[in-house]
Formats: C-alpha cells, structure tokens, sequence
C-alpha cells in the first residue's frame, strides 16, 4: 500500500514538473529559438572522480544527461543537436579506456535504436559525423545500422560526432573536392569552390549551430565545428556534463535570444560577402 | 460605368439646350456629392472592419499577451543581473589596474606565445581604441599579436596602426636597433576572407598538384598535406594560444578555423567599455589553466 501510494505522489510530482518546464518552454517560445545546438560533453571523469565511481560509471551517467537534454531539446522545438562524443585525439588515451567507451558506445547505440527505444519514441533520427573508419568493426556497423534505421523520423536530428575533429573534416572535405573535381575528367579543369567544401563537410547534414556549449568551464573548442562556428554562441558553464540540466539549457536560450538580432545580421552580411 | 455614360449624354445634350444645361449642371453637382458621400461611408465601414479585426486578434491572443509580458520580464532580469556583474567587474578592473590586488602583480606572460584579438567590425572602426588596446598589450611585454575583424577594416588601418607603433617605440629606443626590435609589436591583420575562401584555395592548390600526374589517383589527404597547402599559397601562421573577443557576443566572427584548435576563447565585452584591469585578469587566468590535449 505504502508502495503504491508513494509511486503516485511520484508520478504526481513527475507530471507538475513536467507541466512547469513545458510552461517554461512556452514562454521562451515568444523569443527566437535557436535551430541547431552542439554541446561538447566534457567532465565525465572528473565527475566519476568527483564522486569516487569509477570512469565507466561516469559515462553512464553522462548519458543519462544526454538523454534529459535531448528530451528538453525536443520539447523546446531544437531541431538539430550536435553531440562531440569521441575525438580522434582521444584514441590516445590509455587503450582499456578507449576500449571502455567503445563497448559503452556500443551498447547504448543498440539500445537506442530497438523499436521502443527512445529514438523511434520522440521520432529521432541520428547521424554520424566523423572518421568512421577509425572506428572497430562492431562500433562501425552499429553506427551505420543506427542512422538506416532512424533515417525516416523527422522530429529532431541528433548528430553523433565521433573519431572527429575540424582539421581532420577540413582535410577529408579538400580531398573529396578533389577526388569529385578529378573525376570529371582532366579536360574541363573545374575549379573548388567555396560551397564545394562545404557540401563535402561531415557536418553538412546540418545548418550551422547557434549554441555551442562546452560544459566543466573550459574556455576552448578542442578542434570541434570550429568551421561552422562563426556565428554561434560559445557558452561555457562550469558544471560537468553529467551535472548539466534544464537551467544551463534555459540560461543558454536566453543569452541567445539577447543576441540574436546581432547574429542574423552578421550571418547576412557573411552570405553577402560569399556570393561576391 | 452606366452612370458615368448616362453623364455623358446629359453633358451633350446641354450643350444644344439651355434648359437642359442649366438642370444637367445641377444634375452633374447631385450626382458628385452622392459619389463622395458613398465613398465616405465605404471608407468608414472598411475602418470599421479594420477595427473589429485588431480588436479580435487581441482578445483572441491575450493568452499570448500575457505570455509575452512574461518573457519581457525575463529579460528585464536578465539584463539587470548583467548589469550589476558589469558593475563588480569594473571595480574589480579598477582595483587589479591601481595595483591594489597584489596576485596580479607578477604576470608570466612568456605563456602567451601568440595572442589573438577579435573585433568587431563597427567597434574596429575606431582605430583610437585599437591602438590603445595594442599599446597595452605591448606594455604587458606581448610581442605576437594577431588582429581580426570578420569585414577587414583593420586591413585598411594596419599601416596607420604600425607607424604609431613605431613612432611609439623609437623615442625609447634611443639605445640601439637591438632594443627597437626587442620592443617592436609584431602584428598580423586578418579578416573573413584568410579564413574558410583559404581553405578552398588550398583545396585548389592540391587538385592542381595532383592532376599534374593525370593517371594517378587522388592520394589521401592527411591534416599535414593541409597545413603544407595553406603554407605554400601564404596562409601559415601560428596558432594563438590565447584568443580575446571584443564585441557584443562571446563568438569567433569567422577567425581562420585550422588555427582555433585550442585556444582558449575569453569574452571581453565591447571594445568602447575596455579596461586595462580586465585585460591583466584575462592573461592572468589563461596562465593558470592547464590543457589535457584530448588524453
């Protein structure tokens, strides 16, 4: 009895949340509200340190907070999110830690994807963007399989990036350009053009973020998207990723709708500048 | 139509009868003030209808009134909160420059290899103030300075800046050459077009040299055929260490992407409310961060 009374001033409390942040959300609606947020999730393991766990718990819970975000994302009508999983810088870390995190990525991309999981729920599609053919076998497949089987939702885009980073995406997007331009043969010398390497981008399955928020107060981009934050805001809180919620999200949006006005102007101006 | 035709006829057939002409004219006058009375009643009522229709749109959105009252208020908060941190902030500038908080004092600037300034363009315009911001960083011993703004006004004001350096620098350097160099701000202007067109061009670069050879194949293109591309055709520079924005917003404005890896990126606020003390607490926190790389 004490059981079931206690679970329905739970879910009680769960729906008044529920209504208060979607309230929320309602009025921050009247303001502009940006298309595409990336977040760089940064302090899983000084969070497991933090707390004495160790670093597989960390991550656990670091996407446990994923999914929180992705849900108040979701309600608040953000269209893409970027997320910086896994650098190719990090393949440096010590190999059982990268093994960690492969097998943790691993799993939770399977469970993700399952019919009831929470992508075909909120109608999720997911994309990844890196070098996937740095990745082993099984983490591989299992990515190609996630973005097959999401490929018809059309709520929200949730872009996975990992074994990524800006100067490698620069790179490859310069020898696709190359690699498309010679294919045409070596009479009509065509030459690359600006929209040309951006087409070639890994990150050209979304507009160019608004938000960028790197979590556990670092003040740099440690070679994420630096190519398509010209125009965004960089918002950096000092809680962990682990620790972040709806106030860093709603703090974020409200920065954001400060400046809008500024950045419209400026991304005009740029595309001006472009097409001279 | 109908009307203005049976006008006509009566205007024609005045002209032959007197009679006619004088009771056509008044005619003529009836019919005018009734068309300009129909039109002021039409014009009335479409003002009418003007009116009903913003009136329901108001009862209809009061809910949506009140929502946008809301979040008028939150931003009035938000603002406020801004502008009681601004208000910290400049004493604590104040204090850090009259040399009151005495951890400031000793500055490791040898950290900050390469420093790089974003402007904004508008701000940028007032190259009085760029030149007092570089005349700070030269006195705080920074010898590598890179100026962007996305629009390259300070492209155009670079020549002028560098003399007033210059000029700065030589009533001091009285010593010799050598004292001249060692005091001497060596100073990069870019703007949006050494950024993301670069990168096309050095894309240009490396289909060009590769086609010399028409059978062979597209190599794989690694991050270090990149940064030898851009260096070939002009573009190798350092990588700042230090980034500090000023502007109305905490974002890069376009700053050559390849170089940003990991900088450390610090909003200043607008260039007009600059202050020397910010500038010391700025360089002094990067000096004290310490950077993982990704391992």
């Amino acid at each position: 009895m004490e059981k079931q009374s206690s679970s329905v001033v739970v879910r009680l409390l769960g729906s008044l949340v529920g209504y208060m942040r979607r309230f929320l959300f309602r009025f921050l609606s009247v303001g502009p509200i940006p298309r595409h947020m990336a977040f760089i999730l940064d302090g899983n393991r000084r969070y497991a340190r933090k707390w004495k766990m160790d670093d597989r718990m960390g991550y656990k819970v670091g996407f446990l907070a994923l999914m929180r975000l992705m849900r108040c994302c979701h309600e608040l009508g953000v269209k893409y999110i970027t997320v910086y999983v896994f650098s190719i810088e990090n393949f440096k870390r010590r190999p059982e830690e990268v093994q960690t995190v492969m097998e943790l990525m691993l799993e939770k991309i399977e469970g993700l994807i399952k019919e009831e999981g929470i992508l075909n729920q909120y109608g999720v599609r997911v994309e990844f963007a890196g070098n996937l053919k740095l990745l082993s076998e099984p983490v591989r497949i299992a990515a190609e399989k996630a973005m097959r089987v999401t490929a018809h939702n059309k709520s929200l885009v949730l872009v996975v990036a990992v074994a990524y980073t800006s100067t490698d995406e620069m790179a490859q997007a310069a020898q696709e350009c190359c690699r498309d331009k010679a294919d045409r043969g070596s009479q009509q010398q065509q030459l690359v053009e600006l929209a040309d390497v951006e087409r070639h981008m890994y990150m050209a399955v979304a507009p160019d973020p608004e938000i960028l928020l790197r979590t556990s107060g670092e003040k740099r981009l440690s070679n994420f998207l630096l190519w398509q934050t010209s125009n965004s805001v960089l918002y950096s809180p000092a809680a962990l990723w682990p620790e972040v919620g709806l106030r860093h999200l709603v703090w974020a949006v409200l920065n954001f709708q400060r400046v809008q006005p500024y950045l419209h102007k400026r991304r005009n101006h740029l595309y001006l500048s472009t097409q001279q | 139509m109908d009307a203005q035709l049976n006008n006509a006829e009566l205007m024609l057939h005045s002209k032959h009868n007197p009679y006619l002409k004088r009771r056509s004219n008044k005619l003529d006058m009836d019919f005018v003030h009734l068309a300009t009375f129909l039109r002021r009643i039409e014009s009335k009522a479409l003002d009418l209808g003007d009116r009903m229709q913003k009136g329901y749109k108001r009862i209809w959105s009061s809910g949506d009134l009140g929502l946008y009252l809301l979040w008028l208020i939150m931003h009035l908060i938000v603002s406020i909160w801004y502008f009681a941190v601004d208000l910290v902030n400049s004493l604590e500038s104040y204090l850090i420059s009259s040399g009151f908080m005495k951890q400031y004092k000793d500055l490791d600037i040898s950290k900050v290899r390469y420093l790089a300034v974003v402007l904004d363009s508008e701000e940028a315009l007032d190259t009085m103030k760029v030149l007092e911001l570089l005349r700070w960083l030269t006195a705080m011993g920074l010898r590598n300075v890179c100026l962007y703004d996305p629009e390259g006004v300070l492209k155009r004001s670079k020549d002028a800046l560098s003399l007033w350096l210059r000029s700065e620098v030589m009533p001091n350097g009285a010593n010799g050459d050598a004292l001249v160099k060692q005091k001497y701000l060596s100073l990069e202007v870019i703007s949006f077009t050494d950024g993301k067109h670069a990168v096309a061009k050095a894309a240009n670069f490396l289909l060009k040299k590769h086609h010399l050879n028409a059978d062979a194949e597209v190599p794989e293109l690694t991050e270090s055929d990149m940064a030898d591309a851009l260096a070939e055709i002009g573009y190798a520079a350092p990588e700042p260490d230090l980034m500090l924005i000023y502007g109305p917003v905490r974002c890069h404005l376009g700053f050559p992407a390849w170089r940003l890896r990991y900088t450390e990126i610090v909003h200043m606020g607008p260039l007009k409310s600059m202050k020397y003390g910010a500038l010391i607490k700025a360089i002094r926190r990067y000096t004290m961060v310490r950077q993982n790389y990704g391992t």
